[in-house]
């Protein structure tokens, strides 16, 4: 399995040397990954229908519980297949959409990237790694709603996506880290065992509050829902793949995999079911007010997301039924009814359904598939949308006394919205009568058109037979979700009950609805204005006085000026360590251990600081560079003293050749200027001085520390021995840390290449000029 | 005496400090290169200092007869004084080229002011 | 900078400093000394040359671009690190002649990635100094 994360990875970053054949010659190539991962989850598919697990272990970091492992499930299967399958139609779709776009390469870089990470999501079974391929996705997610990079909004809605999704990762990591701690593993597969334990203690409530960020804040559930309709400026490709097939259903998937280890408490089912049940309520709503093609469904799927979260928050083995098909009915048509959108865009450079229609004319397959899914979508009998929906009725319907009512009625109001929202969107761009101004619009290349079509007769079959999709795809996701066995078996008819009958009024009620419901710009600004008390506003408002804030904070400590810079890091230090000095107690001088004092060592020092107050007060630059090199000295012949020849000699050199070209360079300059305020010069005097006695008391402390030699006597009593020299300091130069002055040599080469480089091109330029 | 040491190390930074704190940019070079001495000072008093026993092994025997000075900080300052060669070359250079191009030697020249400043 | 004095007197300096250097560079293993000194020393030796000749006459002397010192110096000190992986010996570990040799003494890999940093040094203090004298 680890293969499949790895392929799209490399491939991805395969594409940055390569990406100019894959654009023009080799695009065919692109496909064929999902394809190929497709069928090998596909070749899964026989023994997981059996019940089998298919676990993997690969070791990353051991020491920190850190390790890839991955475990392949019914629920896991479902998705792996989605991503991949629905993953080939948009890889084969989006490779005519964007055939001749300048950053072709690019996009299916992020695709691929966006592709391994969902995978990877959905397949850990470290919960560790998990969280890694969970903020992945929301990275790459990024890139691909801010895809075309020069429009500011595309810009916007990017960062909001990713603030949203990424602030829901960082309640999801602490929520990971505390569960994981809770119940002493950090493997999926043994949360379960550790239930007891998990939700008993006393943590819980936070626990799954943490992961409910996560999941919300991914799966666009209120009050988090906002960016998703934002991302909506993404290419219509990332908009079916991300935002409607897979990445927002990874908060479903979050929720349903910890389902049987956290689930079915109280804080669990109330929770989500408020949520899920608010989230639908109001998206099936707003959907109805939208003119965008995109709008609506991204609001819709809104509706749908909160319908699962709903279902999952039931918790009833129906519900968790309802909730693995309504899954996999889901994906299907919605991500037909974004091809289709993306198609009518592409022909007609329009998606607002005010001016829409008439387009079956031109576009007949692709009516026929949006026709399709509409229908599925609207859960007309026979299609995948009528199992669907049928099952969510019975789990609504078998709830426990005095809510079953309610439930239900609150199902069949969302549903009558998504079936509504769902014939806006697939059935009346097509219908009426064609304007003028579309008749010339052509079909689009088969490889557009017939990945939707596909789909959509795909959600038709399943719903012919469901006895088999609920066998082979259905059945143990359901297991998986509910951690014991569901019996699911889907039928297609279950005779004249209470269910058929709720099916079709609501069929009935949303195309009386669809009939009568004329969205309008007046109508979506109404709607807008009581936008001002949503989340989003609260969001805007947050980051405005973010950015304000930022800009303040900026302003008053990066002012560009580089010396204030220094004071504040100085200042800082120098009341750190001032701190840490104050509380290790006095500082004692052991006057026994000193060395003697002799007078060349008195009159070296005199020299010394007498050349450094000479380069701290002088005007001349000569005279600052020839005291300098007199400290050099001096502090050569302190090196002489104590017994370090080969320093003495290297510093001798060094300070011989850095006067040389301080000289050669600095001989031209004009003398220093005394550009500061006297009060500014006794405060860094000040400040100067106060680091010199901290650091000197700092040096008086360690001095009195007892010394531990264990290093320095081995090096010394094994330099002949060991290294055949006599001379210990060279001898650990060339021989003990021999690698460290290996790439010292290094260094030094490239500071030459840098000096080299900086005045021979600067030369070339300026000769060009 | 190691007193002595230890005074000149902290005038070392004292002065280090206090020049680059101002605007020149030649005073700041010469700042960060006795920052780097004052170091090199540290290192050495740290690690404990002995007069008149270099650590090399007298020529008729293998090992140590008597004390001798440490030989870690001394390969440790070693590398430092050949490397701070390195960096004070290449800044020399780049203050230099920045010379030549704004012909300032003052720091505060540097700063390109932004659109809405001006 | 051109004095007849300093100009003649570098032509016997530079020969023997040089020399002074490469004793600095053999004998580091047993006294002060070692590559980085000898190293610096030479270049010394090449500074004060070109002061008193202009640094085109040093240049005519070395008849290469000290650049070109970098990568020697780099590859003998690598090739010192790397000799002993073909005796089956960890990288780094030290391999010598049983026996001295006359003038020089013994001979290792140690002495040999000495020669290597040598190198490196007179190349990159030559680099620096002459390009900046020469853009003058």
């Amino acid at each position: 399995m680890l293969f499949t994360v790895l392929t799209g990875l490399i491939t991805s970053s395969l594409l940055i040397p390569f990406g100019k054949f894959i654009k023009t010659k080799w695009s065919i190539l692109l496909p064929l990954i999902p394809v190929i991962l497709f069928l090998y989850y596909l070749l899964q598919l026989p023994a997981v229908v059996l019940g089998s697990n298919y676990l993997q272990h690969v070791n990353w970091v051991p020491s920190l519980g850190l390790n890839l492992d991955f475990k392949l499930d019914g629920l896991s299967l479902l998705f792996a297949l989605l991503i991949t399958g629905i993953g080939s139609a948009i890889f084969f779709y989006a490779r005519s959409y964007l055939k001749g776009h300048p950053y072709f390469d690019r996009f299916f870089g992020y695709l691929l990237l966006f592709m391994s990470a969902m995978l990877g999501v959905v397949l850990s079974n470290n919960i560790l790694s998990l969280f890694v391929f969970w903020e992945l996705t929301s990275i790459s997610s990024f890139f691909l709603i801010g895809f075309n990079n020069d429009n500011k909004d595309s810009r916007n809605s990017a960062i909001t996506a990713l603030s949203i999704t990424g602030l829901g990762g960082f309640f999801l990591l602490a929520g990971l880290i505390l569960m994981g701690n809770i119940a002493d593993t950090y493997i999926i597969s043994d949360l379960v065992s550790r239930r007891e334990v998990l939700i008993n203690h006393r943590l819980y409530p936070v626990v799954i509050g943490l992961l409910f960020m996560g999941a919300f804040t991914k799966s666009a559930q209120f009050p988090f829902h906002f960016w998703l309709p934002g991302a909506m400026k993404a290419p219509t490709p990332v908009s079916a793949y991300l935002h409607s097939a897979t990445m927002v259903k990874a908060g479903i998937y979050l929720l349903a995999r910890f389902t049987p280890a956290l689930g079915n408490t109280q804080y669990w089912n109330t929770t989500l079911m408020i949520v899920g049940g608010f989230t639908m309520l109001m998206a099936a709503i707003h959907a109805l007010f939208r003119t965008d093609l995109k709008a609506i469904l991204a609001y819709s799927t809104i509706a749908a997301l909160g319908m699962l979260t709903f279902l999952l928050g039931m918790g009833t083995t129906e519900a968790l039924i309802a909730a693995s098909v309504f899954i996999l009915v889901h994906a299907l048509y919605k991500a037909t009814l974004f091809m289709v959108t993306g198609i009518i865009d592409h022909e007609t450079h329009t998606r607002d359904i005010t001016k829409l229609s008439g387009l079956r004319k031109v576009l007949k397959p692709v009516f026929i598939a949006a026709l399709l899914a509409a229908l599925s979508s609207a859960g007309l009998p026979f299609t995948f949308g009528f199992i669907g929906k049928d099952l969510i009725y019975e789990a609504t319907l078998h709830y426990q006394q005095n809510w079953q009512i309610w439930l239900t009625a609150l199902a069949v109001a969302t549903n009558i919205g998504l079936v509504a929202a769902g014939f806006m969107a697939g059935i009346k761009p097509f219908t009426g009568a064609l304007p003028q101004e579309y008749e010339q619009t052509h079909l689009p290349p088969i490889s557009m058109w017939i990945t939707p079509l596909i789909l959509a007769i795909l959600g038709i079959i399943f719903g012919i037979f469901p006895s088999i999709t609920g066998d082979y795809f259905s059945h143990q996701v359901a297991n998986a979700i509910a951690g014991q066995e569901t019996n699911l078996h889907l039928k297609i008819w279950h005779g004249l009950n209470t269910v058929l009958i709720l099916s079709l009024t609501t069929l009935a009620a949303g195309t009386v609805v669809y009939l009568f419901n004329k969205p309008s710009e007046t109508k979506l600004a109404a709607l807008e204005r009581a936008d001002k008390f949503s989340a989003r506003y609260v969001f805007e408002r947050v980051t405005d006085r973010l950015t304000i804030f930022a800009k303040w904070y900026t302003d008053l400590f990066h002012n560009g000026f580089l010396r204030s810079y220094h004071f504040r890091i100085i200042l800082a230090a120098e009341l750190l360590l001032g701190y840490k000095l104050w509380l290790s107690g006095p500082i004692y001088i052991n006057f026994d251990q000193l060395t003697p004092l002799s007078w060349y060592e008195v009159g070296i020092t005199l020299i010394l600081l007498g050349a450094l107050y000479i380069v701290v007060t002088t005007k001349s630059r000569l005279t600052s560079v020839v005291s300098t090199s007199v400290i050099g000295y001096a502090v050569c012949l302190l090196f002489v003293f104590y017994s370090a020849p080969d320093l003495a000699m290297t510093q001798f050199t060094i300070d011989t050749l850095t006067t040389v070209l301080f000289v050669l360079v600095l001989y031209k300059l004009p003398p220093f200027i005394n550009l500061t305020s006297r009060k500014v010069l006794v405060r860094d005097a000040i400040l100067a001085l106060g680091f010199g006695a901290i650091l000197a008391m700092i040096a008086l402390r360690i001095l009195y520390e007892p010394n531990t030699t264990e290093v320095s006597d081995f090096y010394g009593e094994n330099a002949y021995l060991l290294a055949k020299g006599k001379n210990v300091v060279n001898v650990i130069l060339v021989d003990f840390r021999g690698i460290d002055t290996m790439f010292e040599t290094v260094v030094l080469a490239i500071s030459a290449l840098g000096v080299y480089s900086l005045i021979r091109l600067r030369l070339k330029s300026s000769e060009k000029e | 005496m190691e007193l002595l040491l230890v005074l000149v190390l902290g005038l070392l930074y004292s002065a280090g400090v206090y020049l680059i704190l101002r605007r020149s940019m030649v005073k700041l070079l010469l700042g960060i290169m006795l920052l780097g001495t004052g170091t090199n000072v540290l290192i050495f008093v740290v690690g404990k200092i002995t007069k008149g026993h270099p650590p090399v092994i007298d020529e008729a025997y293998k090992v140590f007869q008597e004390i001798y000075a440490d030989p870690i900080p001394q390969s440790l300052i070693l590398t430092a004084i050949v490397i701070s060669f390195g960096l004070t070359s290449f800044a020399i250079v780049l203050l230099k080229r920045v010379y030549a191009l704004v012909d300032s030697d003052d720091l505060d020249n540097l700063n390109t002011p932004e659109e809405e400043d001006i | 900078m051109k004095s007849a004095i300093l100009q003649t007197a570098t032509r016997y300096l530079l020969p023997i400093l040089l020399l002074f250097s490469f004793f600095l560079l053999l004998r580091g293993h047993y006294y002060p000394g070692g590559g980085f000194v000898g190293g610096l020393v030479a270049s010394i030796a090449f500074v004060l040359h070109s002061f008193a000749n202009g640094t085109e006459a040093t240049m005519k002397i070395l008849r290469y671009k000290p650049l070109s010192l970098i990568p020697i110096g780099l590859g003998i000190a690598a090739i010192s690190v790397v000799l002993p992986l073909l005796f089956g010996l960890p990288a780094m570990t030290g391999l010598w002649f049983e026996e001295p040799i006359p003038v020089i003494g013994m001979i290792g890999t140690a002495l040999f990635f000495d020669l290597g940093v040598y190198f490196v040094v007179i190349g990159v203090v030559l680099t620096i100094l002459f390009t900046i004298a020469l853009e003058e």
